[in-house]
């Protein structure tokens, strides 16, 4: 089946207009009447018991309808089962600067935040935990009493014989590599609007209706229903249009059940929206990560074993970190064939707000290690960047050492189209001074082959209902987050059903209304609810084939839809299907469109005076599938196979994915001798997608993934001084702006995936690990430097190169950070900082004798 | 490498003249404050509330607070949800709207200083049968926005650009975007929607030219 008409063809998204006009709606775009504005008050120290909070003067204010607090909703939960550590708003203790303490419901925002201003809230701080490593060795004030060291969760993985495997090896290479935070930054700040309906028996609160900003609709539902202690058949999430993600919406972010939470309290709709300061407290992005990784080879390149170290600074909370660290060392295989592999992996808890999932979860920084030392390798052993990758290919159908089942493997054809496409081979020994080309693969999931919670549901399901006119309606609970989502399923369908993609409606990510779908995570989407959609329309298929074949008078299997036409095999002579489709058409519309509408009558009754039919309109099949069948419906439901499950081992079910990405990428950057400034030519990124259902969606999923690793390879870093994060908004975090964004080459690889629908795979996390090892070997052709340290900012390669000519190292992140402020200066617009800021340094016992450990990022 | 300096310096420029647009727009407010205070005869319309607005070329009455950003009342007092706020400090670009044809950052502008000024938001950028501006067409068509909540505030930008430039270089596109921010696209398919936008605009241009011939 290679004649596609809507897959493989580059559509419009289906909501592109609704986006370019204004007229699309966000969260924070709706309004109910009676609304109230939500405030959240945040802890000003990283680590305090709360010895009582005080609200009635608070509660007395004018206009301030509800003030709750961490009493008013206790129970525990976390997005993941083994982590239900967290709490709407802190109850006895909170745990890092900006953890959720109280939450106000007022009329306005300015009496609500006057009304923050009242809550009286006594703390008795406690020692905290900026470093991962000194967090390790406490053994009192833990920040949860169950977590002896701080330890969140540590994994000790030994596949093959490491031992063995570096005892083979000509030479081994080992160092320590740094990635420092970032966060997801993504441009809609979260928000969630909670409204609950009187029960109509009663006149009790009752049913829960929640408009967030949320990747995870269904998990929402959930967790809601743990902390209101209500049945999730009560509560309605529904999903509107949602401005960006990348795996900071991928989890329940407090706000969204503080709105529920004070809601219920206040009996009125209440609405909540973070702060810019606000999303970044929020966080739960990519952990600061030490790794230490030795890699044992042959002369030729060729990997005879790995052993990895990976400290992860996760944050107060346990977040997705349990799968994160996981994450970190399973997907060390399935890129290259690697025999023997030991993983040691420490998930720390540090009083910093948590770390989660960020696009290319837990394998981008293990990734820059790793692709680092490759090229390290190379230099050493004076071979081929590119050759030592390739030389390591994997050699699909196979199972890696670790369990990971690799079927389709486009990974040699995208080095082959980078190495080609960046004229590798000519241009790299002949580049001026200060140039380098760097190259670098990377690779992800599509999606998790185990769900987070352990059950033997599908994780995507699908439904369809076709109208008698023809229209053709998808209900799927995957949400659209802006990856295209939506678009990809309309696709699909339409597709299967060789019906016009404007027939296509989709009712997406609306729990009362869509079936269950677990969420636009982990690259999910495509490779899981685009196979239920495509088995939802083979269903619905059946029944409207049935029909034609009655009315066609011919097999089922001679019928033939395509191209908005249905019609019998052989009914006329064209070299294709859309061909034969297109000369129907014309055939058509000669004699008259026939329309198959409601008020017409049932097309069984005239069927008989007409005789057996040739072919018919879209419409016309569908009015005699409703006659023959009734109502025309189809479902369909995707799991993953259990071949692709992974294996036994303890953490064994985190890795494991129906199918895996690949990229390869090579980065043309010069750097500046003088001033440590790395400019950014041009990147080639080849990414193997198994088919690109979409190509200009691909092209931008695969160029938005590079282009966020640029990021956090030059500039992006959250920077922390106590706890406390010096760099809260958009302008100081460094997101690269249009004039620091380099042209980004996209080369599409097909690989046809056998259980991808229509052979695709995931398109939207792959690449960016790749960038950052890219743009750092880059560097090191360039001027010789190793930057082992990310994001390689001018201080970092001014240091190197000054240690590499032998001049004194510029010392800066060994004692303070150079880019933190000497003083601490105000927060513009902070709600708890509010000439705050340095007198809770005073208090602060962690500030209270030595200064060591308690810098974050001092540890080295 | 001189070409990078400029851009650099640019952006930098840029930012500056936001907050000397912020420190202006701070003065406003404190003469507002100042003349009631002092019993001095108020600005014109300084103590009013219900202020008249010229948006998308209607004449809208709005009951404003005092210190209310045209964000602010843009989106939740006229229902025009279309500038989206990402930061309320100036920093994103998302609720950028013209202000007498030049692009402002709405939430870093009193509404009570756009009083007599004309203001276009993204909703009043489509023609008045709902055709879409070429740029608008050209983002769709080119899938120039992904999430689509910067997306208002880039159109807002790229129409004053435009309008001021109509045939800019790729310096000259990215030096202006950069007023605002994206996370989603790289900004690569947005410049290609521009281009796209410029050569079906010179194209038509041309057509009309042989028309009229």
């Amino acid at each position: 089946m290679t004649d596609f008409s809507v897959i493989g063809k580059s559509v419009a998204m289906i909501d592109a207009a609704g986006k370019t006009t204004g007229a699309g709606k966000y969260t924070d775009d709706f309004t109910l009447p009676g609304m109230l504005v939500g405030k959240i008050l945040h802890s000003p120290y990283p680590h305090a018991r709360i010895k009582c909070i005080d609200t009635s003067r608070a509660k007395a204010l004018q206009g301030v309808v509800a003030v709750v607090t961490g009493e008013d909703a206790p129970n525990p939960y976390g997005i993941l089962p083994v982590g239900h550590d967290e709490t709407a708003l802190a109850v006895g203790k909170v745990r890092y600067v900006g953890d959720h303490v109280a939450c106000v419901a007022a009329v306005t925002e300015e009496i609500a935040e006057e009304a923050l201003e009242l809550i009286d809230v006594e703390y008795e701080p406690l020692p905290a935990y900026f470093d991962p490593v000194e967090s390790m060795k406490a053994e009192t004030d833990l920040i949860h009493e169950n977590r002896p060291h701080n330890l969140e969760k540590d994994y000790h993985h030994v596949f093959g014989d490491p031992e063995k495997g570096f005892a083979e090896a000509d030479y081994v290479a080992e160092a320590r590599y740094i990635a420092n935070e970032v966060t997801h930054a993504a441009m809609e700040p979260h928000c969630t609007l909670a409204n609950f309906e009187l029960d109509p028996h009663t006149g009790k609160m009752g049913r829960l209706t929640v408009w967030s900003s949320t990747q995870v609709p269904y998990y929402l539902q959930h967790k809601l229903s743990l902390v209101l202690e209500m049945p999730m058949s009560q509560i309605r999430v529904i999903k509107p249009l949602v401005g960006g993600g990348f795996g900071g919406k991928s989890e329940i972010i407090p706000l969204e059940i503080i709105a529920a939470v004070t809601a219920r309290a206040a009996r009125a709709p209440v609405k909540i929206t973070y702060t810019r300061e606000e999303v970044f407290w929020a966080h739960r992005g990519r952990p600061r990560t030490i790794i230490d990784l030795k890699t044992g080879v042959k002369n030729d390149g060729r990997v005879t074993a790995v052993a990895c170290e990976v400290i992860q600074d996760g944050g107060a909370y346990c977040s997705y970190g349990v799968v994160t660290i996981l994450y970190s060392g399973a997907l060390l295989g399935a890129l290259y064939d690697i025999p023997h592999i030991r993983y040691d992996g420490y998930r720390v808890l540090t009083n910093k707000p948590a770390c989660g999932a960020m696009r290319g979860h837990g394998t981008v920084n293990v990734r820059f290690a790793f692709e680092s030392q490759m090229d390290e390798i190379a230099a050493t052993l004076k071979l081929d960047p590119a050759e030592v990758r390739r030389v390591n290919l994997l050699k699909p159908p196979t199972v890696t050492v670790n369990g990971l089942r690799v079927l389709s493997y486009g990974l040699p054809e995208c080095i082959d189209q980078v190495i080609t496409r960046s004229g590798w081979a000519e241009r790299k020994d002949k580049m001026p001074k200060g140039r380098g080309l760097g190259v670098a693969c990377s690779h992800y999931v599509s999606g998790a082959a185990n769900s987070i919670i352990r059950s033997d549901m599908p994780h995507s399901t699908v439904n369809i209902k076709i109208d008698r006119d023809g229209g053709v309606v998808v209900y799927t609970g995957a949400s659209e987050i802006g990856q295209g989502s939506d678009t990809m399923t309309a696709q699909v369908v339409a597709e299967v059903l060789g019906c016009d993609l404007a027939r296509v409606r989709v009712i997406a990510a609306d729990t009362d209304l869509t079936p269950i779908d677990l969420g636009s995570y982990s690259s999910r989407v495509t490779f899981m609810s685009g196979n239920a959609a495509l088995r939802a329309a083979q269903d619905v298929k059946k029944n409207i084939v049935s029909a034609a074949a009655k009315r066609m008078n011919c097999a089922p299997e001679d019928v033939i839809m395509h191209s908005d036409r249905v019609y019998k095999r052989g009914a006329v002579a064209g070299d294709n299907d859309s061909e034969a489709a297109e000369i129907l058409q014309d055939k058509e519309a000669a004699r008259g469109h026939v329309d198959g509408q409601i008020l017409r009558g049932s097309v069984l009754q005239t069927r008989k005076e007409e005789g057996p039919k040739e072919h018919m309109s879209f419409e016309e099949a569908v009015v005699s599938a409703i006659d023959f069948h009734g109502a025309l419906t189809g479902t369909g439901s995707y799991a993953p196979p259990t071949e692709a499950r992974g294996g036994k081992h303890k953490g064994g079910g985190v890795g494991p994915s129906p199918a895996y990405s690949y990229s390869a990428q090579v980065a043309d950057v010069s750097v500046d001798e003088e001033t440590g400034e790395v400019t950014v030519h041009k990147i080639w990124a080849a990414h193997d997608c198994g088919r690109a259902l979409n190509p200009v969606a691909v092209e931008g999923q695969v160029i938005g993934s590079v282009w966020m690793g640029l990021g956090q390879a030059l500039e992006e870093e959250m920077i922390w001084k106590d706890g406390l994060l010096m760099n809260p908004g958009l302008l100081e975090y460094r997101s690269p702006s249009s004039t620091e964004s380099p042209e980004i080459e996209c080369i599409i690889v097909e690989s046809v995936d056998p259980e991808g629908p229509f052979g695709a795979k995931e398109a939207g996390e792959g690449s960016l690990a790749a960038t950052i090892p890219a743009i750092s070997n880059a560097i090191y052709h360039a001027v010789g430097v190793r930057l082992r340290e990310s994001p390689f900012t001018p201080e970092r390669i001014l240091s190197a190169l000054r240690a590499k000519k032998g001049m004194k190292r510029i010392e800066m992140t060994e004692s303070v950070d150079p880019t933190a402020p000497v003083k601490f200066r105000e927060h513009g617009g902070s709600l708890w900082f509010r000439g705050k800021g340095p007198t809770r340094h005073a208090l602060d016992p962690s500030r209270q004798g030595s200064q060591a450990g308690s810098v974050a990022g001092g540890e080295r | 490498m001189p070409e990078e300096t400029s851009k650099a310096v640019s952006r930098r420029r840029f930012i500056m003249g936001v907050i000397a647009g912020g420190a202006a727009v701070s003065a406003a407010g404190y003469l507002f404050r100042a003349s009631t205070h002092h019993g001095n005869a108020p600005l014109i319309g300084a103590g009013e509330r219900l202020i008249t607005l010229n948006v998308n070329g209607r004449q809208r009455r709005v009951d404003v607070a005092r210190q209310e950003t045209l964000a602010w009342t843009l989106r939740y007092n006229l229902g025009l949800t279309g500038a989206k706020l990402g930061c309320d400090r100036g920093e994103c670009g998302a609720c950028t709207v013209l202000i007498d044809d030049v692009p402002h950052y709405s939430c870093s502008v009193l509404t009570h200083t756009v009083r007599s000024r004309k203001v276009t938001t993204i909703e009043g950028l489509a023609a008045a049968d709902g055709t879409l501006h070429p740029v608008q067409q050209a983002m769709v068509d080119q899938h120039g926005s992904q999430c689509g909540f910067c997306t208002p505030g880039f159109m807002m930008t790229i129409k004053w650009l435009l309008a001021n430039n109509p045939d800019p270089s790729e310096d000259e596109i990215r030096d202006a975007l950069s007023s605002n921010l994206c996370r989603c696209t790289g900004y690569s398919q947005m410049y290609q929607a521009i281009r796209a936008a410029i050569d079906a605009e010179q194209k038509g241009t041309k057509q009309e030219l042989v028309e009229a011939k």
